[in-house]
């Protein structure tokens, strides 16, 4: 018996092991992916702006599908570049980037000059560094109900749905934006995103700044404290999936993923008329953005969510790359300019078919002249 | 002890290793027939136990004339106690390893943790809100606890007696052609990723057991544990079951491994006082199993508590707002869902060292479990 129990005891403290490494192993997944295939670069037409040598580069996750995109086109033009980028979140690649540890950085907000990001960066940099938007994307408020289409939603309504107070779908208050809809009893379920995202803080963003008495919260990338009805997904698969296999569901997803799930999308009213979620349309919202600019050819942008803009789509998301305007070694400066040149200039054409929005011409402009300046 | 008497008149080198490593030594020593002590122990023969400290019982040992002489191996040459040496340090090397990794973890938790629980301004312990991500932390993990909890014991609750049976099936029933690939068949269980797990149990089983789901909390609505809370798919319920069908082969393994070792004299005795074969498994084989059983439903109840991915996937977060529900028909998050949901974006260390607090309080439920289990198995040892 005394073997037994022995074992026993070994085997109480192996179990606390596999619990420990299942926290451990959480911590480290966010860093596989992202790695380029290296194999398919060719010796193509390589052009004189192609700078050599490699590039590490990580943040957000928001932009990774374009990161990857890019990164897979330029290296197939640019043979002998090595560029990786890590989704490892916005935060990581900010203190990253900070830390010397990647030569750039996605990130889903620009540096903060509050908490002194700007200032260690340009410390870091040896020279101010610049946030660019490379990538917009919109957020749809997808949804699925029978019988239902080109469904209408104010920001007061979709509050009012996140926040579990308007409850089933022939609800009057929908019904006053959808007059011809025959709207069922179908009660409405809520999904949203249980991991943290900067689609979250976003889409809270936009309920905040248009109803600021509904939606009280403090937007944050977590959505523990947004208070939604409903159901949490992990990931914008998870929350796919939810809306798509649950009559009456409905929830915030990136654009690309609404349409990958065929998936319908509700027209947004702002106040100056409802409007269909496009490329068009969401392009339209970033170039009403105003440049609040951190000095120099840095192109922070302020996105006015409460905008009544008609045509422009108002639930977006800009990410951005964060770069020294002068790296301290001139290859990786030559580099970082030659592979942004090609995002901002023809990489652009290839994000609508992942979903994103292509930057709108006047701040495609800027984002170049910016990207021109880094050495 | 009078059976062991005869040992004392052994020759010394006798007394060096266990008996059962006679083998080799037989080979090339003479048979120690001659032995000054044969008188002595001829006369105890009928009771001996000729190999001392096996835990094999005497019954099954073959009948025939003890080996002397064993274990001089060790006892004669250096290299044997070179070889003992070696081992010793190895294995005792191999334990302090596993101590100490254990008490670097824990120093490493609790070093990252304390700051974040010191500076918490709510109870840590005892609050149901999470905000971590500004200049304050305002966190509690009282709902993840409940759910890890909750979801760990759902899981039990339906893998342990299925477990049990299984493992009697296979120890106790069936005949070895049919044991053997129904054994194999629950060890590929544990083979299965636990993403596959995940997917599969959000996407085809959730909607199959979805019905059982809606009566239960229909009928039995009231009892707070099957209160509905409008949640489909994605419950503790759901996750429980999934988490149930990844700990069975655990549990099935080494329960079938413990029956299987039921001492054949336990097992003839029981026979011999006319037991059928279900009094034979409750009298013999179970009360001889059950604390290899507690350690394999704990090393079990570890990987449900400490399931990630597969959970990740299946639950469904809700908003701890309202009353507080104890439903197993509602989402949540266990502390290591909650900690891969948003490893993603862990920004500063403030906000890092919350999630660490979280991981430190599942890492002492874990061992507080195993701890409880531990004496419970040794408390009731001390009746049986």
């Amino acid at each position: 018996m005394s073997i037994t129990t022995r074992t026993g005891v070994l085997a109480g403290l192996a179990a606390g092991a596999i619990a420990l490494t299942g926290c451990g192993s959480s911590g480290t997944s966010a860093d596989a992916g992202a790695s380029p295939d290296g194999g398919s670069s060719s010796a193509g037409s390589s052009s004189a702006a192609c700078a050599s040598g490699s590039l590490k580069a990580e943040g957000s996750t928001a932009q990774k599908n374009a990161m990857e995109q890019w990164i897979k086109d330029f290296q197939a033009t640019c043979s002998g570049t090595t560029i990786t980028y890590n989704g490892t979140g916005s935060g990581a690649g900010v203190s990253n980037f900070i830390a010397k540890q990647a030569d750039f950085a996605g990130s889903d907000s620009a540096l903060d000059p509050a908490n002194g990001e700007v200032a260690k960066a340009a410390a870091v940099c040896g020279s101010p560094a610049l946030n660019l938007p490379m990538v917009t994307g919109p957020i749809a408020v997808a949804y699925k109900v029978n019988g239902v289409k080109d469904l209408v939603l104010t920001p007061k309504v979709i509050t009012r749905i996140f926040l579990g107070k308007i409850t089933t779908w022939n609800d009057p208050a929908i019904k006053a934006l959808n007059a011809n809809a025959s709207l069922p009893s179908t009660p409405i379920t809520v999904f949203y995103r249980s991991d943290s995202s900067g689609t979250t803080q976003n889409f809270e963003k936009y309920l905040a700044a248009n109803d600021p008495a509904g939606f009280t919260s403090k937007p944050d990338k977590d959505s523990s404290k947004a208070g939604f009805a409903g159901q949490g997904k992990a990931g914008s698969q998870g929350v796919q999936q939810a809306i798509g296999s649950t009559e009456g569901g409905i929830g915030y997803v990136e654009w690309s993923f609404a349409v990958s799930g065929d998936l319908d999308t509700a027209r947004v009213d702002n106040g100056a008329g409802p409007v269909e979620l496009t490329a068009d349309s969401a392009a339209a919202a970033v170039a009403a953005a105003k440049v609040a600019s951190n000095g120099g050819k840095d192109l922070t942008l302020k996105l006015d969510y409460a905008a009544r803009a008609s045509g422009a789509y108002p639930i977006i998301l800009v990410t951005y790359e964060i770069v020294c305007s002068k790296y301290a070694d001139p290859k990786v400066g030559s580099l970082v300019k030659s592979f942004l040149t090609y995002t901002a200039g023809d990489g652009q054409a290839a994000l609508q078919d992942l979903g994103y929005a292509p930057l709108p011409t006047e701040i495609q402009t800027q984002v170049k002249a910016a990207v021109e300046s880094i050495s | 002890m009078p059976k062991e008497t005869p040992m004392i008149d052994r020759t010394p080198a006798d007394t060096a290793g266990p008996g059962r490593m006679a083998g080799p030594a037989v080979s090339d020593r003479p048979e120690p027939a001659p032995d000054p002590s044969g008188p002595a122990l001829r006369v105890d023969r009928p009771v001996v136990v000729p190999v001392v400290g096996s835990s094999q019982p005497a019954g099954i040992l073959p009948d025939q004339e003890p080996v002397f002489g064993a274990g001089s191996l060790g006892g004669r040459t250096g290299a044997g106690r070179f070889g003992d040496r070696v081992l010793a340090g190895l294995s005792s090397g191999a334990g302090a390893f596993l101590v100490l990794l254990i008490g670097l973890v824990t120093v490493f938790l609790v070093i990252r943790a304390l700051p974040a629980i010191t500076s918490d301004r709510s109870n840590f312990l005892t609050a149901r809100t999470w905000d971590v991500g500004g200049d304050t932390l305002d966190f509690g993990v009282l709902p993840l606890l409940w759910v890890t909890v909750l979801i760990s014991l759902v899981a039990m609750a339906l893998a342990v007696p299925v477990a049990i049976g299984i493992a009697l099936f296979i120890s106790q029933y069936a005949p070895a052609r049919v044991a053997r690939p129904v054994a194999y068949v629950i060890d590929l269980l544990a083979a299965i990723p636990s993403i596959i797990y995940g997917v599969w149990g959000i996407a085809v089983l959730a909607p199959k057991i979805q019905p059982l789901a809606d009566l239960l909390s229909r009928r039995a609505g009231w009892f707070p544990l099957f209160a509905d809370h409008n949640v489909r798919g994605g419950t503790i319920f759901t996750g429980g079951v999934v988490l149930a069908v990844m700990i069975l082969p655990i549990i099935t393994a080494i329960g079938r491994d413990v029956f299987e070792r039921t001492p054949r004299a336990n097992i003839e005795a029981a026979w011999a006082l006319g037991a059928t074969r279900w009094e034979v498994i409750r009298l013999a084989v179970l009360p001889y199993g059950r604390p290899g059983l507690v350690s394999g439903a704990m090393l079990g109840l570890g990987r449900a508590l400490g399931e990630t991915i597969a959970i990740t996937l299946i639950l469904s977060k809700v908003s701890n707002t309202g009353a507080f529900s104890f439903s197993i028909f509602n989402g949540g998050e266990t502390f290591a869902s909650k900690i891969a949901n948003n490893a993603s974006e862990f920004n500063s260390p403030s906000q890092t060292g919350a999630y660490i607090a979280a991981g430190l309080v599942l890492f002492v439920l874990t061992f507080a479990v195993n701890a409880a289990a531990r004496w419970v198995v040794n408390r009731r040892k001390e009746f049986s």
